[in-house]
């Protein structure tokens, strides 16, 4: 190995860029990529990944290959030549200073309007459901019969959350506890529930079918297992969902009790 | 004085006669003065902890591979669960693993050994400003390595609320069973290595302002100095915010103060604690330290690569200005992008704004320092000694974990890549990738003067050559992993619908890290083997220009036989006309006339 020079070592560093590539152009084919998305702005926020990746990839391929050109090209082993004496370039500096600090700018600005409708746009509506989550696990409540959250005819459930598809959804997001987020994969969506705050998330869904809620910041030793479910359904088969879970509860439990139910305002 | 073989000798005049008499083994190599000792205590101790942390993460890693599955060699630690571990115990894992490598590790490694062994000797002083502050640093660790080791045997185990230990998760015992002992102790680590980084940042700044060598203007400096002195300052700056934060947790926990834990806050059922507090006020402390830090955690790498591949290179730094600017723009920036750790946190999302931008713009200087990097390799004569292998290897890694960066601030993204195993690749491709790779680079470059022998070559490639390889089927496929949204510190994530196929792809990383682990085997024999038995190095043998070049290998107490004297920069190699093909610092002008004159007949 001591003998080994620029061309070995060259084709070990060269490999970073080939094996890197290949890696993120064989990761889709095997589904180890973005899972699908069901949400109405999902594509905002994987077009702008596209386009970083497209950006960065450019970035990458060419700053690592030239990595690979030079060592392979200016081995000492190749010739008594001796090493250029060169202390720098106004230019160049001045080149890869302006090309980088305008990109990330253009960047900066291109992504906030991305950002504005995921986070700070909030449609002009009541909640839809309230979502509180605790250890371990995501506690729904629906308003019920009359619309309003925080009534007494309100419907609580556990982890199993339905809601129309199509529609402009609000969720009120709290935690009782400790720190959680409600990451909604297919949906794009990530939010931490903070104890003492009311945080609102909203999107819209353009699917129906059954996706994962994941819990994804640290709560305690079962944070793994703060599994959800959301499922997506027609208007008229949420109304008749969410009829039945009322009927439900009103069977099992009497309104009054429902009220005691609720830890967190 | 070439004959000096001891790693320090006491005859160097200073210490006084009077304690040169009771200057004994303790004096000299464990409650020593000496920049060089304190130096090496760090480096030992670090490497030390470097090895526990390191097999932290193969635990952490068995789980994520083969959740639930008997633990092999400590399965017997789990006897209670059958051989498994639990996942309590799985928090702790990874919550001591990043503490032991941030906090015990990667910060001491830089600043404790290598900023304390090459500061004065790189700038021509004969010892630290403050030598016994100096010693003082060094022992401040031993209450953190007490209380971090030790925290994993107190009732509750050790803290379980992740490195960032975010209330009310960190602050309530209900809430994890290492919120407990375990977090107190972590607290009490975590301020004495505060205390620790601080005596030392304050005697690197005073030392490098005031104690150069005749003719080391602050533009002769190498950059290693420059990123030393940057980062002390960093350090000085941000320290304080998270001592007292600390405080304030510390005083939640035991007074029942509140800074941290809202109105109303149940957990477990029962009230916790007063309220009137915020959890989102710990990570706003946190991360003004925290995001700085990671700065302090790779700026000195990154000075000591640019002397390593400018000597291995055997060519001028390229851009040099506009390298020290650049490390100062990314310490300045570095106080105004806390806020990218805080994107999801429910922080006012205008906010998230302010931070984006200002994070999109650190990764402009990183940039620069990229771009001159190759330049600086770019018409050289590459030799390939193991050190500039694994400098190389920096370069090329840090150019992934930097682009990783901009995927994260740009907000959009962030909302579904954050906390995923994409930001654990980005961090170890700074961190391990880079960082750690540099520290490599650095040791088999300064080991010759630190114990006056080399490390084998050939063994040292076949080390980098492994660890490369292994750290990228590592931490590279990390990145399709987070695209997927795999979460981090999930114990199992396999029963969710979206990552249940993600099983044989993380089983595939933790060979990958067994085998990284299993390669520093190699480098550790290596090191203790070319200690004693290396080949005998000389002062200089590498051929370079900086004034520790010039002291005996290893330096005595003291270090330099005569004082010397800087009449350049530090990167004078391959200068036309001159038949050597390096000046050193302290090769006087007319001597660069003569060899010219004489090379040119
Ligand atoms: C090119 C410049 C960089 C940019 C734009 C950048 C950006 C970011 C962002 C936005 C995050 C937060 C991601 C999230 O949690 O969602 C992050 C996390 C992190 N970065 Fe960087 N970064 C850069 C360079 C570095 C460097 C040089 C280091 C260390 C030497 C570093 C270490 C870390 C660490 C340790 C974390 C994760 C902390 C945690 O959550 O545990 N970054 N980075
Ligand atoms: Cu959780
Ligand atoms: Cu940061």
């Amino acid at each position: 190995m001591n003998r080994l020079g620029g061309i070995f070592w060259g084709l070990v560093f060269l490999a970073v860029p080939v094996l890197g590539v290949a890696v993120f152009a064989v990761a889709p084919a095997i589904n180890v990529w973005l899972p699908k998305d069901i949400s109405a702005h999902g594509y905002q926020i994987d077009s702008l990944f596209y386009f970083i990746l497209a950006l960065t990839g450019v970035v990458f391929i060419a700053t690592e290959l030239l990595l690979f050109w030079f060592i392979w090209k200016y081995d000492a082993a190749r010739g008594e030549r001796k090493a250029t004496y060169i202390q720098g370039s106004h230019t160049l500096e001045v080149v890869w200073t302006i090309i980088p600090a305008a990109t990330l700018l253009f960047l900066a600005i291109y992504q906030m309007n991305a950002w504005a409708n995921v986070k700070m746009r909030r449609p002009d509506m009541p909640p839809t459901v309230e979502v509180v989550a605790r250890q371990f696990e995501w506690r729904l409540r629906y308003p019920g019969r009359d619309g309003v959250l925080g009534t007494a005819d309100d419907l609580h459930l556990v982890n199993d959350l339905h809601l129309p598809v199509d529609e402009e959804i609000l969720v009120q997001l709290k935690s009782m506890d400790v720190l959680h987020s409600f990451f909604l994969p297919n949906l794009r969506i990530k939010q931490d529930a903070v104890p003492g705050m009311k945080i609102p998330v909203w999107f819209r869904a353009t699917e129906t079918g059954g996706f994962d809620i994941v819990c994804a910041e640290l709560c305690g030793w079962g944070h793994y297992k703060m599994k959800g479910r959301i499922t997506f359904v027609s208007r008229p088969e949420f109304d008749a969902w969410l009829d039945r879970k009322y009927s439900e509860q009103e069977a099992t439990q009497p309104v009054a009790e429902a009220v005691g139910e609720m830890a967190v305002r | 004085m070439s004959t000096v073989t001891a790693p320090v000798s006491t005859e160097h005049g200073h210490p006084p006669a009077s304690q040169h008499s009771v200057s004994t083994f303790l004096s000299t190599y464990v409650f020593s003065k000496d920049h060089k000792v304190i130096g090496l205590q760090f480096l030992f101790s670090t490497l030390l902890w470097f090895l526990i942390g390191g097999l932290l993460a193969l635990a952490v890693r068995w789980q994520v591979a083969w959740p639930w599955s008997d633990v092999p060699v400590v399965g017997k630690l789990f006897a209670q669960q059958g051989g498994q571990m639990s996942p309590e115990f799985y928090t702790m894992l990874f919550t001591m693993h990043a503490t032991v490598m941030i906090f015990l590790v990667i910060i001491p490694i830089l600043a404790g050994a290598f900023g304390n062994f090459l500061i004065p000797l790189m700038i021509g002083a004969d010892d630290m400003a403050f030598p016994t502050l100096n010693m003082l640093s060094y022992w401040f660790m031993w209450p953190a390595f007490i209380a971090f080791g030790a925290s994993f045997f107190v009732e509750g185990g050790a803290a379980s609320s992740g490195w960032t230990s975010y209330p009310p998760l960190s602050t309530n015992v209900a809430s994890s069973p290492g919120s407990g002992w375990g977090q107190t102790l972590w607290l009490i680590g975590l301020t004495f290595v505060g205390v620790s980084s601080m005596l030392g940042s304050v005697n690197y700044m005073t030392t490098i302002i005031l104690m150069r060598a005749p003719g080391m203007t602050m533009f002769r400096l190498p950059m290693t100095i420059w990123a030393m002195f940057i980062t002390a300052v960093l350090q000085a700056f941000a320290l304080p915010v998270l001592t007292a934060a600390g405080f304030m947790q510390m005083s939640d926990r035991m007074f029942s103060t509140g800074f941290f834990t809202p109105e109303n806050n149940i957990v477990n059922n029962a009230v916790a604690g007063p309220g009137g507090g915020q959890p989102l006020l710990w990570q706003h402390l946190f991360w003004f330290y925290s995001h700085p830090a990671v700065y302090i955690m790779i700026l000195p790498a990154m000075g000591m690569v640019s002397d390593i591949l400018t000597c291995f290179a055997r060519k001028p730094l390229f851009g040099y200005r506009p390298m020290v600017y650049s490390i100062a723009g990314i310490a300045g920036l570095g106080f105004i992008v806390w806020g990218h750790h805080m994107f999801m946190s429910g922080m006012n999302p205008a906010l998230g704004i302010t931070f984006m931008v200002s994070t999109m713009m650190i990764a402009l200087p990183s940039a620069v320092k990229t771009f001159n990097w190759l330049g600086t390799v770019w018409g050289g004569r590459i030799q390939f000694t193991t050190a500039m292998l694994f400098a190389l290897s920096f370069v090329s890694m840090f150019i992934i974990g930097g682009l990783s960066g901009i995927f994260m601030a740009a907000t959009p993204v962030d909302i579904f890549i954050h906390d995923t195993y994409f930001i654990v690749a980005h961090f170890h491709y700074v961190l391990f990738a880079g960082t750690a790779m540099g520290v490599w680079a650095a040791i088999y470059f300064w080991f010759p003067k630190m114990f006056g022998r080399t490390m084998n070559e050939f063994w040292g490639k076949v080390h980098f050559f492994l660890t490369f390889v292994f750290l990228n089927g590592t931490f590279f496929t990390m990145h399709i992993l987070g695209a997927v949204g795999f979460p981090r510190r999930l114990a199992d994530a396999y029963h969710y619908e979206t990552f249940h196929h993600l099983q044989p792809m993380n089983a595939f990383m933790t060979y990958c890290a067994i085998g990284m682990v299993a390669s520093q085997i190699i480098f550790a024999v290596n090191f203790f083997w070319s200690m004693f038995y290396g080949p005998v190095a000389g002062r200089n043998p590498w051929n370079a220009n900086g004034l520790e070049w010039t002291a005996p290998s290893p330096p005595g107490h003291g270090n330099f036989d005569v004082q010397p004297v800087v009449y350049r920069g530090p990167y004078e190699y391959s200068v036309p006309g001159v038949e050597k093909d390096h000046l050193m610092q302290t090769d006087p002008p007319n001597a660069a006339a003569a060899a010219a004159a004489a090379s040119a007949h």
